[in-house]
């Protein structure tokens, strides 16, 4: 019998290593959004202008002490909070009632989403009237599909992998590019001496697969070089092992994430922790290829015949801002209300994972949330015409242009006035020292 | 019977196993290829170096450790508040796994049509992958309402373990109740006993030593499915979010990583045991049977 209960216990324990392996490297399904961060991520070089006719200015005014009832109808049978005074100066707000909103994430509580928890714990969607309940997303769950599933009221999402999903019936739209900029790197060692995507020549390129490998297809197509037989394209974990254990040259990374995972293990050659210094890096927002990320997604349906929901997102978006803002202003403060709100990942990494989501948001040239016709037809672009190793493209047709909109994120920036910087010229990213294991 | 010093013994034996296990480990690591070795092409042997293999006692001083610099909780109250977390979950997953695979053993077991018509579908269900299984579950969170209570996320997760878990025990006491001799059966008919007494006094008994490995098998299963469930949807709290959780720092903390996974084991061990009390609790009036189980 004890034999047998040992055998059961060591099956047990082989299976939720494999299971846990399998988690990790999120291999079962395809439209995964992995490890939260890695979706694919889209072409948006830094510092394009994004100028689709807003006529918008950060700097509308709003009279303290107005009045004001965002979105003006309501139907029938809703709450119809009111906003009494301007959102976002502190003033005290009287609300007849908080609309309960549901915000899918694409993977758990991480700096990656710090603006939607410091909103929370400011209480700025509090001060929209807005009840807000955030549900971190899983190995399997796919924000957009829970979005069009009705699960929930607004989805993150990375651009190309919503626009797929898109394609395939969900009526979501993008009201919010928060992120602005790619994060994709393809990190290696210094001796491989690769500097450049012409450099992946004859290398073990290391790529998560599942759509996250485009932004790798496209920078080789433009340094034409065959994915088929100029590179070993190798399929690599949502971790750095495989870089660190050799088994591949040039191993894709987020900015945010997997590059500090590099930065947190030991080098067994000096007994330390690796530098940037060991490190080559290449990134694909500044190779002309990258693709948009983290947007805010909302039922478009409902958008169209639903004011209350319009008027919802207007306050979501807003008060969203304000988060992201807080966060811009003061990333310890918002490390520490992500750990609160349940991070398992270590400070330091935490924290460099706020200055590095810091650094793709801001500076936001038109304003954090307008979502530029460049970069977003550089991204539909990459998705439409660079095929994978089997052949296959993200999207087969052009989205349209209702698949996003800068309506939502205009009105809010009308509705928060010039209580908020939304552009954030003069951010400057602070030092973030990382400590071994991201402790 | 020296019930006590067989206890003794078997508590021994399992510790000695335990160590038996961290020496092959360590073995294993002394000896093995660092970054790992082919075989005839292949590439079986796993790397020996101590980010694929941590030493026992880096994984154990782990434990000790607090989670992080904020969390001053060291990782084994974490670890340990996960497991008995998905401890629960199993646990329910494996009573209603266990409900539903003896309800319908009985059914198929008293109607042969039943049995025919319903075997192929169960040996079908286990097919369905788990991961396909999981997302659909999970949305049943906030769709399902009875009056004013709603389906709860966690509740998903043990259906899930549950899942898992009915199939060994339907098959199991199936083939339990099926195995009472025909000259008893005939007794019992000889006696003019109803169907129902017949289960009770006859099939029933004679289905127990069949039941339990069944059980065994279902313990596992509903451990599994647990973890799995947890991982696939995220659901908080549990060991499999940990695990997933920790392996994000596999590279920087690996001993951290296996620290989670010791957790699974003690969460397996203890559904195992679990199954044993049963098993003791139900043969104790029976002759010590070689043959059995």
């Amino acid at each position: 019998m004890r034999h047998r209960s040992k055998a059961i216990a060591a099956v047990v324990a082989g299976l939720t290593l494999i299971a846990a392996s399998c988690g990790d490297d999120d291999a079962e399904t395809d439209e995964t959004t992995p490890a939260g961060s890695d979706a694919p991520g889209t072409t948006m070089a830094p510092g394009t202008t994004m100028a689709p006719g807003t006529t918008m200015a950060p700097g509308t005014t709003m009279v303290p002490g107005t009045t004001m009832v965002p979105g003006t109808t309501m139907a029938p049978g809703t709450s119809a909070p009111e906003v009494t005074s301007t959102p976002g100066t502190g003033e005290q707000v009287e609300c007849e009632g908080r609309d309960p909103v549901t915000l899918q994430l694409q993977w758990f509580v991480q700096a990656q989403f710090g603006g939607y928890f410091a909103a929370v714990d400011q209480g700025y969607y509090e001060d929209m009237c807005l009840d807000v309940s955030i549900a971190e997303g899983g190995v399997d769950i796919v924000p957009q599909q829970q979005l069009a599933d009705g699960e929930a009221d607004f989805a993150i999402a990375w651009v190309p992998k919503a626009l797929q999903t898109r394609e395939q019936g969900a009526d979501i739209v993008d009201i919010a590019q928060i992120f602005q900029r790619s994060g994709t790197l393809q990190v290696s060692f210094k001796d491989a001496g690769i500097t450049s995507p012409e450099d992946f020549a004859g290398q073990r390129i290391g790529n998560w697969g599942f759509g996250n490998e485009y932004e790798i297809f496209a920078a080789l197509a433009q340094a034409e070089l065959d994915p088929a037989s100029d590179v070993e394209l190798v399929q690599q974990q949502f971790d750095m092992l495989g870089l660190l254990q050799g088994d591949i040259d040039a191993a894709e990374a987020m900015t945010y994430n997997e590059y500090a995972q590099v930065l947190e293990a030991d080098n067994p050659d000096t007994g330390e922790l690796y530098t940037a210094d060991d490190l080559n890096v290449v990134s694909y927002e500044d190779a002309g290829v990258g693709m948009l990320q983290d947007a805010l997604w909302a039922d478009a349906g409902r958008l169209e015949s639903d004011e209350a929901y319009r008027d919802i997102a207007v306050r979501f978006v807003a008060a969203s801002i304000q988060g992201w803002a807080y966060c811009r202003d003061d990333p310890e403060s918002c490390r520490d209300i992500v750990v609160a709100a349940g991070s398992q990942l270590g400070d330091s990494h935490q924290l460099w994972q706020m200055n590095e989501v810091n650094k793709l948001i801001w500076p936001a040239e038109n304003g954090i949330g307008m979502i530029d016709a460049d970069a977003w037809n550089r991204t539909v672009e990459i998705a439409q015409n660079t095929p994978n190793l089997e052949d296959a493209t993200v999207l087969s047709e052009a989205p349209g242009d209702d698949a996003y909109t800068n309506d939502i994120v205009t009105d809010a920036m009308a509705l928060l006035g010039d209580s908020v910087d939304v552009t954030g010229s003069d951010f400057a990213p602070i030092e973030v020292t990382l400590e071994a294991g991201g402790a | 019977m020296a019930r006590r010093g067989s206890a003794i013994r078997k508590t021994l034996l399992f510790v000695l196993a335990l160590v038996a296990a961290a020496a092959a480990w360590e073995l294993y690591k002394a000896i093995g290829p660092e970054d790992g070795g082919s075989i005839l092409g292949w590439k079986l042997l796993p790397r020996a170096n101590d980010v694929s293999m941590p030493h026992v006692w880096d994984v154990s001083a782990r434990l000790l450790d607090d989670e992080s610099r904020t969390s001053k909780r060291p990782i084994w109250r974490v670890v340990l508040s996960g497991a008995w977390y998905s401890f629960r979950l199993a646990l329910l997953g494996f009573l209603v796994g266990t409900a539903v695979g003896v309800a319908l053993a009985t059914v198929m077991a008293r109607f042969g049509i039943v049995k025919r018509g319903l075997l192929p579908y169960l040996v079908i269900s286990q097919t369905v992958p788990m991961i396909a299984l999981a997302p659909l579950v999970v949305s049943w969170g906030g769709k399902l309402h009875l009056g004013s209570w709603e389906w709860p996320k966690w509740l998903s997760v043990a259906v899930l373990g549950a899942f898992l878990a009915f199939f060994p025990v339907a098959v199991g006491t199936l083939r339990g109740l099926e195995s009472a001799s025909a000259t008893s059966i005939e007794l019992m008919r000889s006696f003019a006993a109803s169907g129902v007494q017949t289960m009770r006094k006859l099939r029933f008994p004679s289905a127990v030593p069949f039941v339990v490995p069944a059980l065994r098998l279902a313990a596992a299963a509903s451990v599994i499915g647990v973890v799995v469930a947890e991982i696939s949807t995220g659901l908080r709290g549990g060991i499999g979010r940990l695990i997933i959780e920790y392996a994000r720092q596999a590279s920087g903390d690996p001993p951290k990583v296996y620290a989670a996974v010791v957790g699974a084991a003690v969460l397996g061990l203890a559904m195992a045991g679990l199954v044993t009390v049963f098993d003791l609790v139900m043969m104790r009036r029976r002759p010590p049977a070689e043959e059995l189980t």
